[in-house]
């Protein structure tokens, strides 16, 4: 099984906090800011690492290939990707303020046309622009069924259909789906079981992991000398258009008040009568 | 000017009040464009849904009846060509409108503005980025504009006593409808309010070590408040309650009137999905967690002690009346 696995670098997301933004008010920055990969693609790209294994033996049994549009300075968090095991990395150079989730997508599916892998697997989300929309437009363009929000994935077929479970606001969906696909992930997909492809044991479970795998020593040296591709937008023929503009970013305004340190229950109970009035 | 269309999210027959804040919305984008706003009731059980969606003062209620249960493959064909004449199409950005209406978009070559907290009287949407650090404002530049909106942003809409005219609409089969197949969906049923919905959420952390304790000890608080129950993401991955309680920037974002945070640190991620809130408790043992950077009121305190106490607290207030 094929995987193309799409990753973006952010500001560092546990620092959020921290993102300024400009006098004018026309751009972001994140100076001060390490760069990390976008948590949802590092969990994405735990599922595809799971689907092309065998857990148990700790042996490939398939290829994950990274892309990442943006500045070549991406090239790190490509790196890193393929430090934790994935096979390839291909970036696709592009500077952030021509990018939207349109060109975006474009740019990932010329790279799916001239890879054909048997799966997309994507967050669901950037942690920065928080939108939502790239991995579905992209299977769009691909003319490929989306699933987002997958949470569970099994194929016992090496990648020709899978099963998958969706999280949704008002439950859990189960659907069936023939590949090729697009599939985003949600934060559940770090489940010890999330995973089954038919080669790792049935009854095998992941340890418990915050962020999904660690490169291991040897896996940085691997790293290095694995390939990575450069390409450029006009090279892979991609000329979407941006569909939007920012125009304004501001901080948002901060909570009025100061923190009431209360020392009780009862105390607690009585402002929440007396002052604030929910009680 | 150009009119707005509405896409309502069914649940078994009957739109989810999600939709009445993408009504809000649209009403709001049809007023700057000088336009009116449509519905279109799309899934199965899209007629009976048509009834009482054809009282909020839409100029039509279109259904698009189709069986089975909902992908994005089988819906965004129809509301793509029934989209493809208006200004603008909205949704509530719920797991069901930030699914649907990318695709929508791309099948229209539209741009998107996903989770909108605000309309603006230029065309301009406001919305939040960076697990809500940085507001934006952005223009949609395509002929059609295809929004999603945040539901704790616009109220729902009040029935105005109109009666749209319901029409029928064909339905557009796409090429891929037969590849996704819905085994079924295990809707989580509660007594309690929803939580995108109520007036107050109370929600645990890690802190409480387990399942059985977010049923014995978190649960009872949240039923002595009536409330909607809530956790961080931690929670929800160690298993202690399902993923659906989870608010933050990749879960639910909340903005109840009360918000009691018990035994979550504060996360910024967790932050970007309450601090809209109008009165926030946090009960945490550490009095430095970032949890204090939002909290109206801070009981340092360790929550097996105190939880129990709070609960029967809350109770006797409530009895009292």
């Amino acid at each position: 099984m094929k995987i193309l696995v799409p990753i973006k670098r952010v500001a560092d997301p546990d620092n959020a906090n921290k993102v300024k933004v400009s006098a004018d008010g026309t751009q972001v920055t994140t100076e001060g800011l390490e760069w990390k990969m976008n948590p949802f693609d590092e969990w994405a790209l735990e599922a595809a690492l799971r689907l092309t294994e065998d857990g148990a033996a700790k042996s490939r049994v398939g290829e994950v290939v990274l892309v990442s549009v943006g500045p070549k300075e991406a090239v790190a968090t490509v790196r890193e990707g393929l430090a934790k095991g994935a096979e390839r990395g291909v970036i696709v150079e592009g500077n952030d303020n021509d990018l939207d989730s349109n060109v975006i997508a474009a740019a990932l599916a010329a790279v799916a046309k001239k890879e054909s892998p048997d799966l997309i697997v994507m967050g669901k989300q950037t942690v920065d622009g928080d939108s939502n929309v790239a991995g579905t437009v992209l299977a769009d363009k691909l003319g490929w069924p989306i699933i987002n929000y997958a949470m569970r994935i099994e194929t016992s077929d090496d990648g020709k259909t899978f099963a998958i479970k969706r999280d949704l606001d008002v439950g859990v969906a189960s659907v069936k789906v023939t590949g090729p696909v697009v599939i985003t992930v949600s934060d559940s997909i770090l489940h010890p079981e999330s995973v089954k492809n038919g080669v790792t044991p049935a009854d095998f479970k992941y340890p418990e992991a915050e962020g999904g795998r660690y490169a291991s020593l040897k896996g940085i040296m691997q790293a290095k000398k694995k390939p990575i591709a450069e390409q450029t937008l006009s090279g892979l023929g991609v000329d979407a258009k941006r569909t939007v503009t920012y125009k304004k970013f501001e901080l948002p305004p901060a909570r009025s008040g100061q923190t009431t340190f209360v020392e009780s229950v009862e105390e607690l109970v009585e402002k929440l009568r007396t002052e604030a009035k929910v009680l | 000017m150009s009119n707005v269309l509405v896409v309502a999210e069914l649940l078994e027959g009957a739109a989810r009040k999600t939709t009445l804040s993408a009504i809000t919305a649209a009403k709001q984008i049809a007023k700057q464009s000088g336009g009116s706003f449509d519905i279109l009731a799309i899934g199965e059980g899209a007629e009976g849904a048509a009834k009482e969606l054809a009282g909020y003062g839409a100029g039509k209620v279109l259904t698009a009846e189709i069986p089975g249960g909902y992908t994005c493959e089988g819906y965004a064909p129809t509301v793509a060509e029934v989209g493809k004449g208006y200004g603008a199409i909205v949704a509530t950005a719920s797991s069901f409108g930030k699914d649907l209406l990318p695709s929508v978009a791309a099948k229209l070559d539209a741009g998107v503005a996903s989770e909108v907290t605000r309309v603006n009287d230029d065309g301009s949407f406001t919305r939040p980025m960076y697990a809500g650090n940085v507001i934006g404002t952005l223009t949609v530049d395509t002929d059609v504009k295809v929004v999603t909106v945040r539901q704790t942003d616009f109220e729902a809409a009040e029935p105005s006593g109109g009666d749209s005219s319901v029409e029928s609409v064909s339905v557009t089969k796409g090429d891929l409808a037969g590849r996704v197949e819905v085994l079924g969906v295990e809707v989580v049923k509660s007594e309690r309010p929803e939580l995108t919905e109520a007036d107050i959420v109370v929600s645990g952390g890690r802190a409480f070590k387990s399942a059985e304790n977010f049923t014995n000890i978190l649960e009872p608080l949240v039923d002595a408040f009536g409330a909607a129950m809530g956790a961080s993401r931690a929670a929800c991955d160690a298993g202690y309650v399902s993923p659906e309680a989870q608010v933050g920037q990749t879960g639910k974002v909340v903005a109840p009137k009360l918000y009691v945070a018990i035994g979550i640190s504060g996360a910024i991620q967790h932050l970007a999905g309450m601090k809209g809130s109008k009165t926030i408790v946090a009960i945490n043992k550490d009095k430095e967690a970032p949890i204090a950077q939002v909290a109206d009121y801070f009981l340092v305190a360790d929550l097996f002690d105190v939880v129990p106490k709070f609960t029967e607290a809350v109770k006797k207030v409530k009895a009292a009346g």
